[in-house]
């Protein structure tokens, strides 16, 4: 009936992949749409180049949580360099389904936050490591 | 200029009760279909409200006939627009009972009336320690412009809560009245709750603490009768746009005695008597504050609207409105088990009814009912405090105008059903 709200969006708004917190992420990063209220937390466990982990918590549209289910799931296993490299193409292909102008934050919500924390990963190394830990924008 | 005071008298044509089908004739735009086929359900009026026929021609007559700049020619058609212009200041004063059109200052938009108060009135009366009083239900743009000056200033902001019922409260707001606040500023009606605050009796208890007042009016204006003169008021600012008026008019009213004593806001062209190289003399109110050439055509649309507005009748816009949110109270509840509504009962209410269906985003919730033709407003609404003084991350809110029909809440009511059926199938 609704092609913006297929069974699988639904289904990973409803039962989330990888949601939940990660003991020691080495990147974290908390992204958000303050005109929408959408809210997620991006933690990435990252060894060798390699994502080995990732998690996410957070509360907003079936947009942006499914989107954060397929991303996750998408990016586990790759490379640092794999994942910097994915476009908001990339997500909408994985996201699979029409999203309007007003929607795009929604749906690109997670991959920006992972950018945010992997940009900061980056930025903390060069800086001969401090805590790893996210901050919010704004 | 200042002294047309005498136009064509008001519209007494005042109906004991309106007709919202017959009104909706007047709106273009209902006649016209989303690209499902469907027909509009309008119920985003507390964002922008629809236009009427007589503001469109009034805008699109300027722009074919005597589209001159204002204050400035000789010729015919330069005095046209000039006479159009300042009409409407004396139909705008006559909507809102202002003691003289001169009192109102043309502006485009409600946030452009309190940021002029601010940095006019704010910059020269607030200083170190003072404080202003706002409450926890202003729309950003009461709030936000008062933040910047007592930052500035290293001034204070207190704030009257809301309560549960979506109310101010009152015993709070008399215990801030005692730090003897230079202003309190607060909206008349609010833009997510609908909550109609008592506004002469919170203006009355400044009064007598020494402090001015500033009511936001953008969403009173259009819904309730509004007397500036027995609310008692000094500054009362409003759009054009949420009146049924043109985007890129508003205006600010304010006694007299206040704007003479005020510094310009803005300088240029028009708010000047003379200037010389190094220095200039200003202008007699309200020029003073209306520099550079301003949205001419909105600002007569507006004036077309302050005339709708009262053909139709201010107490018969607000029986009606308040029979539609009554409606709306009964119905939703009853239609869409488990939705949860925020605000006031309707005899405190304005025609907003803000709400959210558990589990489900309201993002979501307006996404669908687009599919509809329904149009509603998600997320803050631009009241962000508000929002977390309730705990919740954002709403989906429902408001209406004179141009509303039941029909359509109950439309509201099933494409509701559907939401709740497609997030649950």
């Amino acid at each position: 009936m609704d092609d913006l709200y297929r069974d699988y969006i639904l289904e990973h708004y409803r039962h989330p992949h990888n949601f939940g917190v990660l003991e020691t992420p080495t990147a974290s990063y908390e992204g958000s749409n303050p005109l929408c209220g959408d809210r997620i937390t991006m933690m990435l466990g990252i060894s060798d180049g390699i994502v080995r982990e990732v998690a996410f918590t957070g509360r907003g549209c079936a947009i942006s949580q499914a989107s954060a289910s397929l991303l996750t799931d998408e990016i586990k296993g790759k490379t640092v360099e794999e994942v910097e490299r994915m476009t908001p193409e990339d997500v909408l292909d994985l996201i699979g389904i029409d999203i309007s102008p007003a929607r795009l934050k929604c749906a690109l919500l997670s991959l920006d936050t992972v950018a945010h924390a992997l940009a900061d990963d980056a930025a903390e190394k060069t800086e001969s490591g401090g805590p790893a830990s996210g901050s919010s924008p704004k | 200029m200042a002294d047309v005071v005498t136009t064509t008298p008001p519209s007494q044509a005042k109906p004991a009760r309106l007709d919202p089908h017959r009104l909706r004739a007047d709106f273009p735009i209902l006649a016209t279909l989303n690209r499902f086929g469907k027909p509009l359900i309008y119920l985003d009026s507390a964002a922008t409200s629809l236009k009427p026929l007589t503001v469109i021609e009034a805008v699109d007559g300027y722009n074919r006939e005597y589209s001159a700049n204002i204050h400035r020619g000789i010729y015919e058609m330069a005095e046209r627009a000039t006479a159009s212009y300042e009409e409407t200041r004396v139909k705008v004063a006559r909507l809102i009972n202002a003691p003289h059109p001169r009192e109102i200052v043309f502006v485009r938009n409600a946030t452009e009336a309190i940021n002029l108060v601010a940095y006019s009135w704010g910059r020269h009366n607030i200083g170190r320690g003072d404080s202003i009083v706002l409450t926890e239900m202003e729309h950003h743009a009461n709030l936000v412009p008062w933040q910047l000056l007592v930052q500035e200033k290293d001034g204070d902001l207190e704030f009257v809560p809301v309560t549960d019922d979506g109310l101010l409260a009152l015993e709070v707001y008399e215990a801030l009245l005692h730090l003897r606040p230079k202003l309190v500023a607060f909206t008349h009606v609010s833009n997510m709750l609908g909550t109609i605050n008592p506004v002469r009796q919170l203006t009355e208890m400044a009064h007598a603490a020494g402090a001015l007042v500033l009511i936001d009016g953008a969403q009173a204006v259009p819904h309730v009768p509004v007397d500036v003169q027995e609310i008692g008021a000094d500054f009362y600012v409003f759009s054009g746009h949420k009146m049924l008026g043109p985007t890129g008019s508003g205006a600010l009213w304010a006694r007299a005695e206040l704007l003479e004593a005020m510094p310009p806001f803005m300088a240029g062209g028009d708010m000047i008597r003379e200037v010389h190289l190094r220095r200039s003399d200003w202008n007699e109110i309200p020029y003073k504050f209306e520099a550079g050439t301003p949205d001419i055509s909105a600002q007569i649309g507006m004036g077309a609207a302050a005339d709708y507005l009262m053909s139709i009748g201010m107490d018969a816009a607000r029986d009606y409105e308040q029979e539609l949110v009554r409606y709306a109270l009964d119905v939703l509840p009853r239609e869409v088990p488990g939705i949860e509504l925020y605000g006031p009962a309707a005899e405190y209410r304005g025609g907003v009814v803000s709400f959210n269906l558990p589990g489900i985003h309201p993002h979501d919730v307006a996404q669908i009912l687009d599919r509809s033709g329904i149009c509603v407003r998600a997320g803050h609404h631009c009241t962000m405090p508000l929002h977390e003084r309730f705990d919740l991350a954002a709403t989906a809110r429902a408001s209406f105008n004179v141009y509303t029909v039941p029909e359509e809440i109950d439309a509201l009511a099933a494409g509701l059903r559907d939401v709740v059926r497609i997030f649950n199938r």
